[in-house]
């Protein structure tokens, strides 16, 4: 068999891993990869993101909604440093990628030859795994074992440092895929008296109350998942990342815990016997302050990863294994049940935040649009199908709220690290990775400008994203906190911004400024209607504010209807 | 409460590993007092011995952390009751004051020192043992002759469990993965 190149060696690999769409950038010292590219473009799929930042949190996007491992490859340099804002988003948020990048020649490392950066060190912290390729014989097995380990157990972001030598250098092919490394032990075996002792607890609770994480969809076990709350009878709340996992309509859907989450299933979990935590790590912008959390629950926690088992909140009932195994075995464990007066005691506190909160945020009689009813309406006319994609700040949290989603796999935000610029370039990758699909993206006027330049990935690979652009002329979060923590000293919040409609206009995207309530139906019918990418800008109020709000740090008991 | 712990991790020699396993200590704010890497008793695994004053909760988290690299085979910490320590350490004195000063040969003997080369300008003296009792030798020797030169090690550890935790770990893998001896699977992982 003829010898080929270490670059050549790298696309027929990422052929052998099912990989049909790539995000990049090229550069100096990937360009031998991209030159093997010039004869398979008919098998892989690149997309040419306009800053590698872009390129990364579409991968991202792309991964999160189709459940594959997204592939980026940028060049060394500037442009391995540019993914890393990408990598701990990736880390935080379990997402599956593995991210090839260039590096300067063997000879040269160590040397600060041109665009040269040590980036395995850099990457560290925040990959899962990451090794330098120094040999283009390597390349077959470095990246057969970077898509296991990024896909396997918890998923995560893995570096694949990939010097010029290696890709000009040449090599024999031969594949094999990875399925077993001896220190790696990704999906701990379940434990039969784990599953026995949680059922035991939950069989024993009277006012049993689950939390539902991004695990869930992880491990694809939303089926069994429900099938326990069923049988069990259990109320539960999901994180933010959770909030595909089961359909909104679910009778018992309590809705969002956390910072900005719904009163009655915060209120709830402060009162419940036993809480179920399903792949779920007890973030603190779930528990904020966790000695006054649950304090009075037994804790179930149902986990992939030892490292998150009691971290943050002890837990009393471990069961430390695959959801999609654990949750079965404890489906058949439990008792069937029913919390009917428990289940109705989460009654009054929603219709609490109903009077309080929802009804003036989703139906204001006059005055500029609020944000939640701009969303509730986009929501409306998606009719529950649609993907979600938010950027990071008030506009993420009111989407959170306000937006249904009733297909699994259907909710991409940065929850983890909170990358605001995230929103764009995940939207991207979310239509590509489900083109038949809706996918509307809610963004605010900050977020969008973090990486604006990815207008010009959607023009060229015309990718049909629907982009709300929730414009308050604030950096809003950051306002709010201002307003309610901090005097109302409003320090590099105010925002000067260009006109939005006008932008995407030059980047060939239809778009529409909306400022009045009346038009806002028809704008949202015309933007779904429209086949192709669209930008609907809607002014909101300039100083709304997203409650309920939990103020960092306090009790759950702590919450703010105002 | 604050107490000495001692870290065992079992891992693959793989380049940059030291440095994703300091990492989390260092995100913690946990300082190493000591740290020895060297090769374990089975082919092919290193054996990190890791030395902090933490709580038991942070060393289980750490430890939880250090376990979930994907290429450290196995992680455990003991307190120092559960096991077998010591520390080496080397002292250059000059060797004109040893034979001047009768009193540094009594010091070396009792502290069960052993001297390694003696040349005529400087004796070098060896002692293995707890850290308190080279710190201890080290203060009798510079004030009977003057201590030219000093370096100890960091700590290496044994268990004082009946079981080799990692032994059977290996062989339990092996079985699950076709019953090939620990030396075969470590080959087949990277094949």
């Amino acid at each position: 068999m003829e010898k080929i190149t270490g670059g050549e060696a790298l696309l027929l690999s990422l052929i052998e891993e099912n990989v049909d769409t790539i995000f990049g950038y090229p550069g100096g010292t990937i360009m031998p990869v991209y030159d093997e590219m010039y004869h398979y473009t008919h098998r892989i799929r690149h997309i040419l993101a306009r800053h590698e930042q872009g390129a990364v949190h579409a991968a991202q996007g792309y991964a999160r909604v189709s459940g594959k491992t997204g592939v980026v490859i940028a060049t060394s340099g500037p442009g391995a440093t540019n993914i890393t804002t990408g990598l701990a988003d990736a880390m935080i948020d379990s997402t599956p990628l593995v991210c090839i990048v260039g590096q300067v020649g063997a000879p040269f490392l160590g040397t600060d030859a041109f665009q040269e950066t040590d980036f395995i060190g850099i990457s560290m912290p925040i990959t899962k795994w990451s090794y330098q390729v120094t040999d283009a014989a390597e390349v077959s097995q470095a990246i057969a074992k970077a898509f296991y380990i990024a896909g396997s157990g918890r998923p995560g972001p893995v570096v694949i440092d990939f010097t010029k030598n290696a890709q000009v250098g040449r090599c024999d092919f031969r594949y094999q895929k990875c399925s077993f490394i001896r220190s790696y032990v990704p999906v701990p075996r379940v434990k039969e008296e784990e599953v026995a002792a949680a059922a035991s607890a939950i069989n024993e609770a009277k006012k049993p109350f689950a939390l539902v994480g991004h695990g869930v969809e992880l491990a694809g076990a939303e089926k069994e998942l429900v099938a326990l709350l069923e049988k069990a009878d259990i109320p539960f709340g999901w994180t933010l990342l959770g909030k595909s996992v089961v359909a909104a309509n679910h009778p018992l859907n309590m809705g969002m815990v956390g910072m900005h989450g719904s009163y009655a299933p915060n209120k709830k979990t402060n009162e419940c016997d036993v809480l179920i935590a399903v792949g779920m790590r007890f973030d603190d912008r779930i528990t904020s302050n966790l000695n006054a959390y649950a304090r009075q629950a037994k804790v179930v926690h149902l986990e992939i990863d030892k490292a998150e088992i009691s971290k943050n909140v002890k837990a009393d009932f471990p069961v430390l294994a695959s959801l999609k195994e654990s949750l079965p075995l404890l489906t058949q464990a439990v008792a069937k049940a029913e919390h009917a007066s428990w289940i109705s005691s989460f009654k009054p506190y929603a219709e609490h935040e109903l009077t309080k909160v929802v009804t003036p945020q989703l139906h204001p009689s006059s005055g500029d649009i609020t944000m939640g009813e701009a969303v509730s309406l986009i929501s409306k006319k998606a009719d529950g199908k649609a993907i979600l994609v938010t950027d990071v700040g008030q506009q993420q949290m009111v989407a959170a709220r306000y937006f249904d989603v009733n297909l699994p796999r259907s909710v991409v935000t940065s929850g983890g690290l909170g990358t605001m610029g995230f929103g764009l370039p995940a939207a991207i990758g979310a239509k590509v990775a489900a083109p038949d699909r809706e996918v509307a993206l809610f963004v605010g006027d900050g977020g969008i400008q973090m990486t604006i330049q990815e207008l010009g990935t959607i023009m060229q690979d015309d990718v049909g994203v629907k982009i709300v652009l929730l414009n308050n002329s604030f950096l809003g979060m950051v306002r709010q906190w201002q307003e309610l923590f901090f005097g109302k000293r409003y320090v590099a919040t105010p925002m000067v911004n260009p006109d939005f409609v006008k932008l995407a206009e030059a980047y060939g995207i239809r778009g529409r400024r909306v400022s009045e309530r009346a038009e806002l139906e028809a704008a949202a019918d015309e933007m779904f209607a429209h086949k192709g990418a669209y930008l609907l800008e809607v002014a909101v109020q300039p100083e709304g504010n997203v409650f309920p709000m939990v103020p960092a740090g306090a009790s759950l008991e702590e919450i703010r209807f105002e | 409460m604050e107490q000495e712990y001692t870290i065992t991790a079992f891992t693959e020699n793989a380049v940059g590993l030291l440095n994703r396993v300091t990492i989390i200590f260092t995100r913690r704010h946990i300082n190493i007092e000591s740290l020895t890497v060297s090769a374990s008793a089975i082919k092919g695994v290193h054996k990190f011995t890791i030395v902090v004053n933490t709580s038991k909760e942070q060393a289980e988290k750490v430890v939880n952390q250090i376990a979930k690299l994907v290429e450290v085979v196995m992680t455990f910490y003991h307190t120092n009751e559960q096991i077998v320590y010591q520390e080496l350490a080397l002292y250059k004195v000059s060797t004109q004051a040893l034979l001047d000063n009768k009193k540094v040969e009594e010091i070396v003997r009792t502290h069960a020192a052993r001297i390694l080369e003696v040349t005529p300008d400087f004796t070098a003296i060896e002692l293995t043992g707890y850290r308190h009792e080279i710190a201890e030798l080290f203060r009798q020797l510079d004030s009977a002759c003057g201590v030219q030169q000093f370096t100890s090690s960091g700590r290496i550890a044994i268990h004082r469990g009946k079981h080799e935790i990692l032994t059977e770990h290996l062989s339990e893998l092996a079985q699950a993965h076709g019953g090939q001896s620990i030396e075969m699977v470590s080959e087949k992982a990277w094949e």
